[in-house]
């Protein structure tokens, strides 16, 4: 973990509620895809947990979807602010886990991490189907960007107004990819009906409302199937196995 | 000039006055890569039970307006792990005398698990949660009532030769009747205080954001409760007090000790900004230059 202060160097909005945001700075502890930042924004007690998108020197990606105080906050900081971030958090993802095909699936603004995950499986030279889930057309973003760094992507909403109509799990039936490893992140519902819907094994990444982010607080603990762990520092990425539903 | 910002406790020195508070420290293990431990007062450990326990559903956590509420339900590895495992670890950190913080939900609880925890030898304090408001049917009974936390006073006073601090709910009427039982029962010291029983309700899905329901609430915004209690208990018990609740800042840990505290504990504030004990450290001697204090010891209850 390190204490950063990183400068906004772009946010813009992708959809009329969720945002990407470049941030600029110090972004040396960031290492793997799947871990995620916790932003200290004015006047609010907590921070704010956000996966990290996409990363390289210098430079953090963030996506968010305006739900609160602080993501709204967050929607309106102009280039050039500087922002407290604490960079490093939560294990990631493990991209050796996967031997040449690999499925991604997120759901809403769970789609994020994945896009760092689909460009390290991609470098290793792995096969990427990603399969995206999103209420309606209007809320689709960043299916481009997967297709532009070498995944095959499909879409799925749930009203139907583009691509597959309904859920990732239909749109993994009716698709067929045939693949040895799946990596998740999105809605606990949809998280589930996946993990019920394959038989082959995967790592998903969870969400819990944290106090500190770090580690020290117990207040994200969750039980699994090897015992209590913290969703900010074991996880947020679980292995399928140890989920307990 | 150097200023001097050791303070004692019941015969044990130490460097500064500034803990971290039970429960926003873990054991100290994930701190250590934080910064340099040795550089804390003393530290004082997550909450200690006879038994593990995994603590409450989640979620947990609710922010509040300056502060948060939470109902973790004193999650720990229970007293044999924690003395086998974690003070061993914390000791490679940590080369100062510790708190051990204590719960139980029962007499005996607390008792066996003092003299358990009594054992180790890097524990100089013994701390006594007899409020934790999480916990169904156990902390809160202890410490809302004079007779039953003396009764738990006295039960640990017979299993140690350890001071102990007996560390108070803020969620009663009268916060110096207790305090009294606890002087009159034995106590070495007092802490003061834990958490006050708050609560969020989400309004979209209309229901408790906690779990639990309901949970403790800390942090900035109960800072002018805690230190009210420190200076009333000060008034009228003779044992230190370590002050707890709300400080952020080393003026914070000033207002509490001219309040009549001998030593303060950072809780909350440490989980917003990992750093916060270490800043408060290095800002004390400048807070204590512009005020013209020399030995920081000599504010303790200055506020009659
Ligand atoms: C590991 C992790 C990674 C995340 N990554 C992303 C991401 O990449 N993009 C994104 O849009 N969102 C992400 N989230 C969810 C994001 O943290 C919340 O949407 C955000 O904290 C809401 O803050 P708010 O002030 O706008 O909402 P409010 O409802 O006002 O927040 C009140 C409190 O509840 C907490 N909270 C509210 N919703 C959530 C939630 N879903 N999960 C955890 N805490 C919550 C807040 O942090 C805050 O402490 C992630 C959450 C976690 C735990
Ligand atoms: C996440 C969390 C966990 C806590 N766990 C304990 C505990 O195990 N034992 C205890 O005596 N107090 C516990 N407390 C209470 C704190 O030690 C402290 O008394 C209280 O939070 C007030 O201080 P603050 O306002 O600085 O947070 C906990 C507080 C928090 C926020």
């Amino acid at each position: 973990m390190k204490r950063v202060i990183l400068e906004v160097a772009s946010n813009r909005p992708l959809t009329p509620l969720v945002y990407e945001m470049q941030l600029t700075g110090d972004t040396s502890a960031v290492t793997r895809p799947g871990g995620f930042v916790e932003i200290s924004l004015d006047g609010l007690f907590l921070r704010r947990p956000i996966s990290v998108c996409d990363f390289d020197d210098g430079r953090l990606t963030l996506v968010y979807k305006i739900v609160g105080k602080g993501t709204e906050q967050m929607a309106g900081l102009q280039v050039g602010t500087k922002i407290d971030v604490l960079t490093g958090l939560g294990n990631g993802f493990d991209t050796t886990l996967c031997h040449s095909h690999a499925l991604l699936v997120g759901g809403g603004v769970g789609v994020p991490p994945l896009y760092r995950l689909t460009r390290n499986l991609i470098a290793e030279g792995k096969q990427v189907s990603v399969v995206l889930g999103f209420n309606t057309q209007a809320e689709i973003f960043y299916a481009d960007e997967f297709r532009k760094v070498g995944a095959e992507v499909i879409v799925a909403t749930a009203d139907g107004s583009q691509g597959i109509k309904g859920f990732v799990t239909d749109a993994i039936r009716q698709t067929g990819i045939d693949f040895d490893y799946f990596y998740a992140c999105g809605p606990l519902p949809m998280l589930k009906a996946l993990s019920e819907a394959t038989d082959k094994p995967g790592e998903l990444s969870l969400e819990e409302r944290m106090g500190c982010g770090f580690g020290i607080c117990m207040g994200c603990s969750i039980q699994t199937a090897s015992g209590a762990k913290r969703v900010c520092k074991e996880g947020p990425v679980f292995k399928k196995e140890d989920i307990i539903w | 000039m150097v200023r001097d910002l050791s303070v004692e406790l019941c015969g044990i020195t130490l460097d500064n006055p500034v803990i971290p508070a039970s429960g926003t420290f873990g054991f100290g293990e994930e701190m250590s890569k934080v910064y340099d431990l040795d550089i804390l007062g003393s530290i004082s450990i997550k909450g200690t039970t006879r038994e593990p326990r995994f603590g409450n559903p989640t979620p947990r956590i609710a922010e509040c307006s300056s502060g948060m509420i939470n109902a973790v339900g004193l999650q720990n590895p229970g007293v044999d792990a924690v003395i086998e495992h974690e003070l061993p670890e914390l000791r490679k950190v940590f080369h100062k005398p510790i708190i051990a913080n204590i719960s139980g939900f029962s007499i005996e609880e607390y008792s066996e698990c003092c003299a358990k925890i009594d054992k180790a030898e890097q524990v100089e304090i013994i701390e006594v949660n007899v409020s934790c408001p999480n916990v169904h049917n156990g902390g809160m009974a202890f410490g809302t009532q004079p007779e039953s936390a003396a009764a738990v006073t006295r039960a640990v006073k017979a299993v140690t030769t350890k001071p102990v601090f007996i560390k108070l709910s803020p969620n009663v009427t009268d916060i110096v009747s207790i305090a009294r039982a606890c002087e009159e029962a034995g106590a070495d010291g007092l802490t003061l205080v834990n958490t006050m029983l708050g609560m969020r309700i989400d309004i979209m899905r209309r229901r408790p954001v906690i779990a639990n329901k309901m949970g403790g609430f800390s942090g900035r915004a109960i800072f002018p409760v805690a230190l009210r209690m420190v200076y009333q208990v000060a008034q009228a018990c003779r044992i230190p007090i370590i002050g707890c609740g709300g400080v952020a800042t080393a003026e914070d840990v000033v207002e509490m000790m001219m309040a009549g505290a001998s030593a303060v504990q950072v809780g909350a504030e440490n989980l917003r900004n990992p750093f916060a004990c270490a800043e408060i450290i290095e800002q004390l001697p400048k807070v204590m230059e512009r005020l013209g204090i020399e030995r920081l010891r000599d504010i303790t209850g200055i506020i009659k």
